[in-house]
């Protein structure tokens, strides 16, 4: 008992320092564990300083990164908003790695500490360990590795075609970034070492079939002949991962080039979980953290102090302003997600008759389960669309607003009532739902026989057209890295053309 | 088990390399954006080692997105006071502007547009861009010229030298191993003799042996304490130095005809020399003299804000120059001159005056020389005239200025780097 009394005191010192974060950890790995059932990865907690959370904060989470300018622009953009004042820094940052590194701000009090730590390390931990999204598309074990292998390798390009080349092969792969993932296809594991050998091997290869007389053919025609043998369209499939599409059929693309496009895809498809699991991830979390403080203050580890400064944090991380406020930017996922979780146990807890008919399935399970049980499987269109319920919509009062091209007014769809609820739910999943905020492009055809001319098609949605300008800025790009000329149209719901970019 | 790292010891510059591309590809425009900065107040921060905002444009990153104007949109909203199903609101002005894509957005993402995008240089960052493709005149020169000093260097010693410079420690080391090292054969040589006498049995022999023992015992128990072969001296090299001073002279008339514009614009010429000399010698020393009538060697705030008024002569402020210079700055000096006028003079043969001093007791012995003349009047000033028949641009440039956006061009003109030299 001499120990909790000896803990107790720690935290309740707003001053910390490496015992405090050491039995910090120590205690809610232990409840995380045994009352959480959490499994998570072994924690790496980095204590840093502000500067150099901008640097994480410009490199995206990503502990290492290849060099590029962008990450520069970023990295002066929090600065700038920094030092004005206008944003503040999170109090940490975690990454999906295994060990699962996090930085922790040092000017946090103890109380944030603690709070960060059962947040990231514990909730935020155990949701990239454990969900289906994280465990198909990233790779954890392997990404330290493989981000070193990528920045190694573009340092190497650089010296050996010049940086300008590189950036302007990296430029444009970034602008189809969004277009670089498989999602229904699961990518294979990644591997610092296995890209290397890959390499090695396709340098062997390379030298031994090596001959000169074969110099003059253009270098990867063969292989798309080889893919297209068979008569007519090519691809016969529309592609959706466009950048996969380069890497594999670009006609007159260099080796190097097709490596670069390829690590951009990788990273791409690292960070594909972590926007389709916002919600989800932000409100596991919160509810991991909310649940362990709450424990450790009930087995008497901090005192009532304590968990004031704590409900304070607390409440500001769900702070969500309402529609018409100045402050108002969307829907606060750490807020909507909490509730919703929240809402889960209080359904296995407490159903009402209406919880009772509208989640059957839940009524008398045990609460935790279930919980773990929608965190492990589900992401977030699929989790709104299953769990969002009448009496969350209720608390935070969900309205829908139509808003049609070519109308002067607003139409409002469906508010918290009888005749709402489900429309409300089903427009909010869609609102998660990748395609609502990244046009579906994919590549549809290409002329084989005399212009190599690609076309792709965006498949519109509810009748959004693409915005021009940039449009035609990243057909640009694209147009770059295929070496030949492109053309996109885009087909409403008939199959009409309604509008076409053209990059000669 | 969890690792806990304490990282704030580590380096904090990650992103120093990321920032060094990303600066790289604004360059442009942060070359033109400087005179701007310049004819802006900002100038005097950057000498002091504030900071430099400059506005960049052009960074956007494309991808394919919606036109937020198009189509058919529903979004969820939270905190619904007063709506009900099928109610109709007007749409805000300009477009869907309120119609926000309603996509969930970190608590702590800020709105940021590009217009106010701004980068912050710091000072070292932006005196490169300021003073990019410029090269202080003539200062080749004189670095090349045999007007460098030289400075007597230790270095090692020698066996041969005066004897004031005689290093007595390394000299007794040389003669502590040398006599160990005689002594030991002598000894050695001794042993092996009274060992022969020790056996001889012949008396011949052992008289001639005993001699020899004697002999030789001399010579151990004489070993010199000093020989030639010790002695070793300090050793001292001349080695060059270069010039790493420069004393920077600004003359600015004070006169009545001298209002609070010009000498503003002045003012800004003497700072962006300053700078600039600052970015090339280790230090750099003000002397500051103004004349209307007299010349007055003043501090540098009375030298911007006092206010004198009457006539103008301008040859008593060179002559006062001339004689500073004389007395206080030898020839290790780079001397700079920067005269500011509104180039009224009381007389011509003020002019001419002034002219003949520059020719004869200045421009020799100075490394450049600059004029500029603030004025918009398209009448050539009589000093303008005199100055401009000596001008060559090369120890001398005058130029004529008078709105603060006309500075930069000016300066970047007089000190443009030439490729000849």
């Amino acid at each position: 008992m001499t120990d909790k009394e000896k803990y107790r005191a720690m935290f309740c010192d707003p001053n910390w320092d490496y015992e405090t974060l050491q039995a910090a950890d120590e205690v809610i790995s232990r409840i995380g564990k045994e009352y959480l059932k959490l499994k998570i990865y072994p924690n790496q907690i980095e204590v840093v300083t502000s500067e150099q959370m901008l640097d994480a904060y410009a490199l995206t989470g990503l502990p290492t990164s290849y060099p590029h300018w962008k990450f520069g622009k970023d990295f002066v953009l929090n600065q700038n908003n920094y030092t004005k004042g206008r944003m503040g820094l999170s109090y940490e940052l975690v990454i999906n790695s295994n060990p699962c590194i996090s930085y922790n701000m040092e000017n946090n009090s103890t109380c944030m500490m603690l709070l960060v730590i059962a947040h990231a390390c514990q909730g935020h931990n155990a949701f990239f360990a454990n969900n289906y999204m994280f465990l198909d598309w990233t790779s954890a074990d392997s990404i330290v590795d493989y981000m070193a292998f990528a920045r190694e390798y573009i340092l190497k390009c650089e010296e050996e075609h010049g940086e300008e080349e590189v950036e302007r092969v990296l430029d444009a792969a970034h602008a189809l970034m969004n277009y670089g993932v498989d999602k229904y296809k699961k990518p294979s594991k990644l591997s610092a070492k296995e890209e290397n050998e890959r390499l090695k091997k396709l340098t062997a290869i390379r030298h031994e079939n090596y001959n000169e007389i074969w110099r003059t053919l253009p270098q990867a025609v063969a292989e798309l002949d080889v893919a297209v043998l068979d008569e007519g369209r090519f691809p016969k499939e529309p592609e959706e991962n466009i950048l996969y599409f380069i890497e594999k059929y670009a006609p007159a693309m260099p080796q190097w080039k097709r490596e670069i496009v390829r690590i951009v895809r990788k990273v791409a498809q690292y960070f594909y979980p972590q926007g389709a699991t916002k919600v989800m991830n932000e409100g596991f979390a919160t509810f991991v953290h909310y649940h362990i403080i709450n424990k450790m203050f009930e087995e008497g580890y901090l005192n009532d102090g304590f968990m004031l400064e704590f409900i304070k944090s607390h409440s500001s991380v769900l702070f969500q302003p309402e529609y018409n406020s100045k402050f108002y930017s969307g829907l606060n996922p750490y807020t909507l997600g909490f509730n919703i979780f929240m809402d889960i146990k209080r359904i296995c807890q407490e159903p009402t008759e209406e919880d009772k008919a509208w989640f059957p399935d839940l009524i008398g399970k045990n609460w935790l389960d279930q919980v773990l049980y929608v965190m492990e499987n589900f992401r977030d269109d699929s989790f709104i669309l299953q769990y969002l319920s009448p009496k969350v919509i209720r608390d935070m009062k969900l309205f829908t607003i139509i808003d049609n091209e070519g109308e002067s007014e607003f139409q409002i769809g469906a508010i918290h009532n009888e005749r709402g609820y489900r429309r409300v739910r089903e427009q909010l999943a869609s609102q998660y739902d990748r395609s609502n905020y990244i046009p579906n492009i994919q590549v549809t055809r290409v002329d084989r026989h005399q212009t190599s001319k690609l076309y792709l098609t965006h498949y519109m949605q509810k009748d959004r057209k693409l915005e021009s300008k940039s449009a035609r800025q990243t057909l640009a790009h694209l147009r770059y890295l295929w070496g030949f000329p492109v053309e996109l149209h885009s087909k409403n719901k008939l199959g009409i053309n309604e509008s076409s970019f053209e990059v000669k | 088990m969890s690792h806990i790292i304490d990282r704030r010891k580590n380096d904090k510059g990650k992103s120093t390399g990321n920032r060094q591309k990303f600066l790289k590809r604004v360059e442009n425009q942060i070359k033109k954006a400087i005179p701007d900065i310049i004819s802006q107040e900002s100038i005097k921060d950057s000498s002091t080692g504030g900071s430099v905002k400059v506005p960049v444009r052009g960074l956007e990153e494309p991808t394919f997105h919606h036109d937020p104007k198009t189509g058919k949109k529903q979004t969820v909203r939270p905190g619904n006071d007063k709506y009900s199903e099928g109610d109709r609101v007007p749409k805000p002005k300009g477009g869907g502007a309120g119609a926000g894509s309603g996509r969930g957005k970190g608590s702590n993402s800020p709105e940021v547009t590009e217009d106010e995008f701004t980068v912050v240089l710091s000072r070292e960052e932006f005196l490169k861009y300021f003073f990019d493709d410029l090269a202080l005149p003539n200062m080749v020169k004189k670095l090349m010229d045999s007007t460098e000093n030289f400075e007597m260097r230790r270095a090692g010693y020698t066996r041969d030298s005066v004897p004031s410079r005689l290093n007595i420690k390394t000299s007794y080391q040389q003669s502590l191993g040398r006599r160990l090292a005689l002594k030991g054969v002598l000894d050695k040589k001794l042993a092996l003799l009274e060992e022969q006498l020790s056996l001889a049995t012949d008396p011949e022999q052992k008289v001639v042996l005993a001699e020899e023992v004697e002999k030789v015992r001399r010579q151990a128990n004489t070993l010199p304490f000093f020989e030639d072969i010790d002695l070793r001296y300090n050793n001292f090299e001349r080695v060059p130095i270069p010039v790493t001073s420069a004393v920077m002279f600004c003359i600015m008339d004070v006169s009545a005809s001298m209002g609070q514009h010009e000498k503003d614009i002045a003012k800004r010429f003497f700072t962006l020399l300053y700078i600039f000399l600052t970015r090339q010698y280790k230090n750099v020393e003000l002397v500051f003299i103004r004349h209307h009538t007299e010349a007055k060697e003043v501090s540098e705030d009375e030298f911007f804000n006092s206010r004198e008024s009457g006539g103008t002569v301008v040859a008593p402020s060179l002559k006062l120059m001339e004689q500073i210079r004389r007395t206080r700055y030898d020839d290790s000096w780079n001397v700079y001159c920067c005269q500011a006028s509104d180039g009224d003079v009381w007389s011509k043969q003020d002019a001419t005056e002034c002219k003949q001093l520059l020719l004869e007791d200045i421009l020799p012995t100075i490394q450049y020389m600059a004029y500029i003349e603030i004025s918009n009047n398209p009448r050539e000033s009589d000093l303008w005239q005199a100055y401009s028949r000596i001008s060559d641009d090369d120890s001398f440039s005058i130029r004529q200025v008078y709105e603060p956006f006309e500075i930069w061009p000016v300066f970047q003109g007089l000190f443009r780097k030439r490729s000849t030299v």
